[in-house]
């Protein structure tokens, strides 16, 4: 049985625990305000907002209901349109009504439940944070114009916030429902009844945010067997020890990019992740899923190639760990047991000669599978490269290291000559073929760029922390 | 006034097709496409699919008690593959189940044995091997022959365009539910509800009279649900037909890509000559179009590329051919612009070519040939030209040479990025080209208590003709807009409609409603003169209330309404309008086929990460004609979405086929729209008010399509920066513009093989040049 609350309304269901939450809220709840478009989390029709509790705290997040398994949001709030219509329209609606901000209106309520999840976010009230949470929703009528006013004037609704919890403040400023200032006390509630996880049974699917899985095999998800994996607190955290960070393989993209340690080190970790799909999949999306799924094109695990990660399986009973950089044995092959199961990730913290690069050209820059990616981690000894890894995606059938090229570099002079040749050898490790993502010319071309964009991204940056 | 459907938009409260609640009884359905593009079948074997639990019946051609055609207008399109399939995604089989899952399910049980044929994906080879859709078209004015002896430059060269997935988001679906008297009603996402009911009628062999087709709005519409709709509903209507219970279907995303045709590619030759003073002496254009395995509406989207084909410019001398090339790809359909935009991709290309060669701007050239008032276009119409005002307006605004000098000395001041600029000027004809179709009816309904409902052939999508058409009837009756409904649209209310397209729907609707209204106001008004003894000619109705001779008396609308009701006065109206003026002969291919032109120009400014090939438009600057805007919230939307719309279609928007003809950008990952991120960081628009007499609704003129074709402008300004950067690059013309394209033109290294190459693919094709 799941458990949660719908709206203001507390639901008990024996539906699936694999049916996804938009069919669930759709089909059998009959809420038709949340959209079906694409099925595949990349227009945001189907966006809807969960609530937790979280160190004491309501913390809302924005996801893919298309994308999201019934057992993924056992316990929690979940927020749909309909949960944010007040008497007449709510603030936000009205700036966008003002903004004339609707035309066909099958991607609005997406827009507007985004909207909402920005109000009830901790981010500070920017037109510009606004906008980042509207970045997974696709409208094809109004050219967002009309939308980027409206999100600047919702901004500017919760520039009077301070301390309180964003629940709290919108509860009370009339900007979404007074219910919710009451569902902390809810939540409390439900999970003292719940007392723990959801049952699990023997399972034959793993399932984390379903970013993946629930695009790949949607039809059978509905009915499997499943054991979640998002919120299972011995798979969560991102902590630092000595000179390493450890990533629960639960981790989300979202709680990656917001995580002290990982700010401290990648000063330009938000650059980096905005380059990650979007806000309601990053918050669902697993790092474990990303190197797992073993897609040739992983942003997560061209990033951790560079930084040479470790992984930890376990298979319940023994754990053992694995460079990443072996996992990948062919397209879509693990090195890896069916029993065991990925625990966590870790990889050395970079030191202070240690630069750090990641680029990735998609058609679209941001909500696109890549070309190609590819990541640097570089350590200068004065001017010699004292220690490289350059990783690359899309170009091979698996995420690659580039051995040669690494290996070539290692104790050079950063100049042109030596740059064009690692370039060289670099066209010698890869086999990229033509799919809908470019030609394997344009591939082969493209790397050699960004490898060159590698060095230039360091140089310069490196010149502006000196500065 | 906001669009009217934004209040439940917002709080999601919208009825769409999907959204509609079920009739107990309902059975869903899937179709089953084939998995190649050309061959004959020899196999089909549904057993395994039909055993499965929750399956109810599997529906061939077999099953199809009418005719198993759906082509509008050339019959060439099957319902239902029957022995041979012609592009991969053509149904062949209709599952319908208890459960969507079911009949989904199902589908993937379906066994197809298929003899594969030779599968052309290429129009020139369609055209080279006698496959055409329709003979090919010629447009001429002048005579080219004799205007190349005047030239003194004359360039030669082929232009490309690629298709555009619709990418409504919502997708294709229809409900079908059994009447009596064996009628059938049918809910259904269709720009074109008459069509439907056509298909429908023509598959199940039943009159008209017992096709009722609704539509309340669609998710997004730009020509998909044009013609496209079709198939959908006539699946239903069989499958409801046959078995008495209500069926529906909503396409899959997946399934809506890879079973409908998109906007048309198109490859074309072009030769253009000038004179010293730059004035274009001369063009030649032969357009091959990608028209996919069916008619479809290709031939009306041909018609239409040749009428654009010299979008803003006069040109004395025009000789203009246009083949219809079956391929076998999906039908191609109507998308915004109708063939208008891939016609003036050409002539820009061309004109851009010479530029190049010639070291001069194209703005040069584009602003000495912009057509004037009285210019005739190669079709035999005169232009009532807007074409210099947009232009010289944008100019000074805009400060277009302070914008030039701004990219010039940006580009000299860096090295790994480059800015672009470009002119777009547009002139888009309004009409459906095909004259019969200009014509609308408006049903129009006064109530005892005053509220007005109206029901006419305009299909909401989110463009706000329902707004507009409010806003007409609210003007002619000077009634609060709460008082007036608009309803569904629906065939047995509004019958042999056109569909809602050509940007002409609120002119034709719009009209059709005020004669209507204006109709029953004459009565009522009527009725006041006779109580009172007066001249009707001083009464008029405002603000709610009768008013005589300018001062408001105490009788107001409701009461007004009441009393007619009472005198026994008719408080409806049906009406029915029809665009004067206009005609053209196809057998001469002269005439006046348009009400009227809308104009424009844009400025584009774009840069381009050198290193990497990705870019950002900066800026697009219009100044765009109105005519007197009746709706300037509406139309804003219009336009930005036009604009973001045309630059996708010119930039990330690829679709592609393999060379077996299957769709490898067969969903939302691999098939890119602009988000929020990638649109212009800016959208100017300058609402140029032409007071010239126009026969657009309230003089407001059309606005649907031509603001997409300010996104060519996208292309051009990429192209500019690109050769900012690799000076000594040639590269073809062929669109889009994606990152991969800027990359490999970046770096592209300039052969003469390449355009050998080039040569030797028109001697190939015997194009007459």
């Amino acid at each position: 049985m799941i458990k949660f609350i719908l709206n203001n309304k507390n639901i008990e269901t024996s539906a699936p625990p694999g049916m996804t939450l938009l069919d669930f809220v759709r089909y059998h709840q009959h809420l038709t305000g949340t959209k079906v478009g694409c099925n595949e989390g990349d227009c945001g029709a189907c966006t809807m907002l969960i609530g937790e509790l979280k160190n004491n705290e309501l913390q809302y997040s924005s996801l893919t209901s298309c994308l999201t398994p019934l057992g993924n949001v056992h316990g929690k709030h979940v927020v749909t349109i309909e949960g944010l219509n007040m008497e007449g329209l709510n603030p936000i609606q009205q700036a966008m009504y003002d903004e004339s901000a609707t035309q066909c209106g099958f991607c609005t309520p997406g827009f507007v439940v985004s909207l909402a999840g920005f109000c009830l976010s901790n981010k500070t009230a920017t037109a510009q944070n606004a906008v980042a949470h509207i970045d997974g929703n696709i409208c094809r009528c109004t050219g967002y114009k009309s939308i980027e006013r409206a999100a600047g004037k919702v901004a500017q609704l919760m520039q009077t916030r301070h301390q309180e919890e964003p629940a709290t403040f919108v509860a009370e400023q009339k900007i979404l429902p007074h219910w919710f200032a009451t569902i902390k006390q809810k939540l409390y509630a439900l999970q003292t009844e719940l007392n723990g996880q959801l049952h699990t049974t023997p399972a034959t699917e793993w399932v984390g945010g379903g970013t993946d899985v629930y695009v790949q095999k949607h039809d059978v998800m509905q009915s499997a067997d499943i054991r979640f994996l998002l919120h299972d607190e011995r798979l969560k955290g991102i902590t630092q020890k000595d000179n390493r960070c450890i990533i629960g393989a639960s981790a989300t993209v979202t709680e990656l990019s917001e995580s002290p340690v990982l700010q401290h080190y990648f000063p330009r970790l938000a650059e980096h992740i905005k380059l990650v799909s979007s806000t309601p999949i990053r918050n669902i999306a697993t790092v474990g899923g990303n190197l797992i799924n073993a897609s040739p094109i992983g942003d997560l695990t061209i990033f951790l190639l560079a930084l040479d990660a470790t992984l930890v399986f376990s298979n319940g009973e023994q754990t053992h760990e694995l460079p990443l950089r072996q996992l990948y044995k062919g397209y879509k092959t693990l090195d890896k047991q069916p029993e065991e199961h990925l625990e966590s990730i870790s990889f050395e913290l970079p030191g202070v000669n240690t630069y750090f690069n990641f680029e990735k050209v998609s058609k679209r820059t941001n909500l696109d599978i890549a070309s190609v990616n590819t990541a640097i981690c570089l350590t200068m000894q004065g001017d010699i490269i004292q220690h490289v890894r350059i990783s690359a995606g899309g170009v091979a059938p698996v995420p690659k290291l580039l051995d040669k090229t690494n290996a070539f570099l290692k104790g050079k002079l950063v100049t042109d000559p030596t740059i064009a040749e690692a370039i060289a050898i670099a066209q010698t490790e890869i086999s990229p073929i033509s799919d809908a993502r470019g030609t394997d010319e344009y591939k082969r071309l493209l790397l050699s760029q960004l490898i060159k964009a590698h060095f230039i991204t360091v140089a310069e940056n490196a010149i502006r922390y000196l500065l | 006034m906001k669009n009217i459907d934004a209040y439940t938009h917002l709080r999601g409260e919208s009825i769409y097709l999907d959204d509609i609640p079920l009739i107990q009884g309902t059975l869903f359905g899937a179709a089953f496409g084939s998995p190649i593009a050309h061959g004959a079948i020899s196999e089909l074997d549904t057993s395994e699919a039909a055993a499965l639990p929750g399956v109810v019946r599997i529906f061939t051609y077999k099953d199809i008690p009418g005719e198993n055609q759906i082509g509008g207008i050339v019959p060439d399109e099957p319902l239902l593959a029957d022995h041979e399939v012609h592009f991969c995604g053509m149904p062949v089989a209709f599952v319908v189940a208890d459960s969507v899952e079911a009949a989904r399910t199902a589908v993937k049980k379906i066994k197809v044995t298929i003899d594969p044929f030779h599968v052309i994906t290429d129009p020139r080879e369609a055209q080279a091997l006698g496959e055409l859709i329709v003979p090919a078209r010629t447009f001429q004015l002048g005579n080219t022959t004799e205007g190349w002896q005047q030239c003194t430059h004359i360039f030669e060269g082929r232009a490309d365009t690629n298709g555009q997935e619709h990418l409504y988001i919502e997708t294709q679906g229809a409900y079908a539910v059994p009447q009596e008297h064996n009628a059938i009603k049918i809910y259904s996402s269709t720009q074109g509800p008459t069509a439907v009911q056509r298909a429908a009628c023509r598959v199940l062999g039943l009159p008209m009279h017992l096709v009722e087709v609704e539509v309340n709005r669609l998710g997004g519409g730009f020509g998909g649900k044009e013609d496209q709709a079709n198939t959908w509903a006539a699946l239903c209507a069989l499958a409801a037909h046959h078995l008495k219970r209500p069926v529906k279907y909503s396409l899959h995303r997946m399934e809506d890509m890879a079973m409908t045709g998109k906007r048309h590619p198109y490859s074309a030759d072009f030769k253009i000559g000038l004179n010293d003073a730059l004035k274009i002496i001369a063009y030649e254009v032969t357009f091959y179009q990608n028209a996919g395995a069916a008619a479809d509406l290709s031939p009306a989207v041909l018609e239409r590329t040749l009428f654009h084909c010299t979008n803003s410019y006069f040109i004395p001398n025009v000789k203009a051919t246009a083949y219809s090339c079956r391929t076998h790809l999906p039908p191609n359909t109507a998308f915004r612009g109708f063939g208008g935009p891939q016609g003036m991709f050409m002539i820009e290309a061309a004109i851009t070519k010479a530029a190049e060669t010639l070291g001069v701007e194209a703005s040069t050239i584009q602003e000495k040939n912009l057509l004037q008032t009285g210019d005739e276009f190669p079709y035999g119409q005169k232009a009532q030209s807007e074409a210099p005002e947009c232009w010289h307006k944008a100019r000074a605004i805009y400060d277009l040479t302070a914008m030039r000098n701004k990219v010039e000395s940006f580009n000299a001041a860096n090295k790994w990025h480059k800015k672009g600029l470009a002119c777009m000027p547009v002139c888009f004809g309004i009409s459906f080209t095909k004259t019969l179709m200009n014509q609308a009816r408006s049903l129009v309904h006064v109530y005892t208590d005053g509220s007005v409902g109206i029901t006419t052939g305009a299909v909401e999508m989110g463009q706000g003709v329902n707004t507009k058409i409010l806003q007409v009837a609210a003007q002619v009756f000077s009634i609060q807009p709460d008082k007036i409904k608009i309803h569904t649209t629906n065939t047995f209310k509004i019958a042999n409609t056109s569909p809602s397209a050509a940007s002409a729907t609120a002119d034709l609707n719009g009209k059709a409603t005020l004669l209507a209204c204006t109709a029953i106001a004459n009565r009522l008004k009527k009725m006041v003169a006779e109580e009172l003894n007066i001249n009707a000619e001083t009464i008029t109705l405002k603000d709610e209330y009768v008013w005589v001779n300018g001062e408001r008396t105490d009788r107001d609308w409701q009461s007004l309404v009441m009393a007619g009701h009472i005198k026994r006065i008719g408080l409806s109206e049906h009406a029915h309008y029809a665009t004067p003026e206009i005609h053209f002969d196809a057998t001469k291919e002269k005439g006046h086929p348009f009400a009227y032109h809308v104009y424009g120009t844009a400025l584009v400014e774009v840069t381009v990460d050198c290193i990497r090939g990705t870019y950002t438009i900066d800026t697009v600057k219009v100044v765009h004609d109105f005519g007197t805007s009746m709706n300037t919230a509406v139309d804003l939307g219009q336009i930005e979405g036009g604009i973001v719309q045309g630059i996708g279609w010119m930039t990330m928007e690829e679709v592609v086929y393999d060379e077996k003809g299957k769709l490898r950008s067969n969903a939302l990952s691999t098939y890119k729209v602009p988000d929020i991120y990638s649109v212009p960081k800016e959208i100017a628009v300058d609402f140029l008010q032409t007071p010239n007499d126009n026969l657009a609704v309230f003089k407001s003129k059309a606005v649907g399509e031509p603001p997409l074709m300010y996104g060519i402008g996208a292309y051009f300004a990429l192209r500019n920066a690109v050769r900012a950067f690799n000076k000594n690059g040639q590269f073809p013309f062929s669109a889009p513009m994606t990152p991969e394209k800027v990359l490999m033109a970046l770096y592209q290294i300039p052969t003469e093989g390449a355009v050998q190459t080039h040569e030797e693919t028109i001697k190939y094709l015997a194009v007459d040049k």
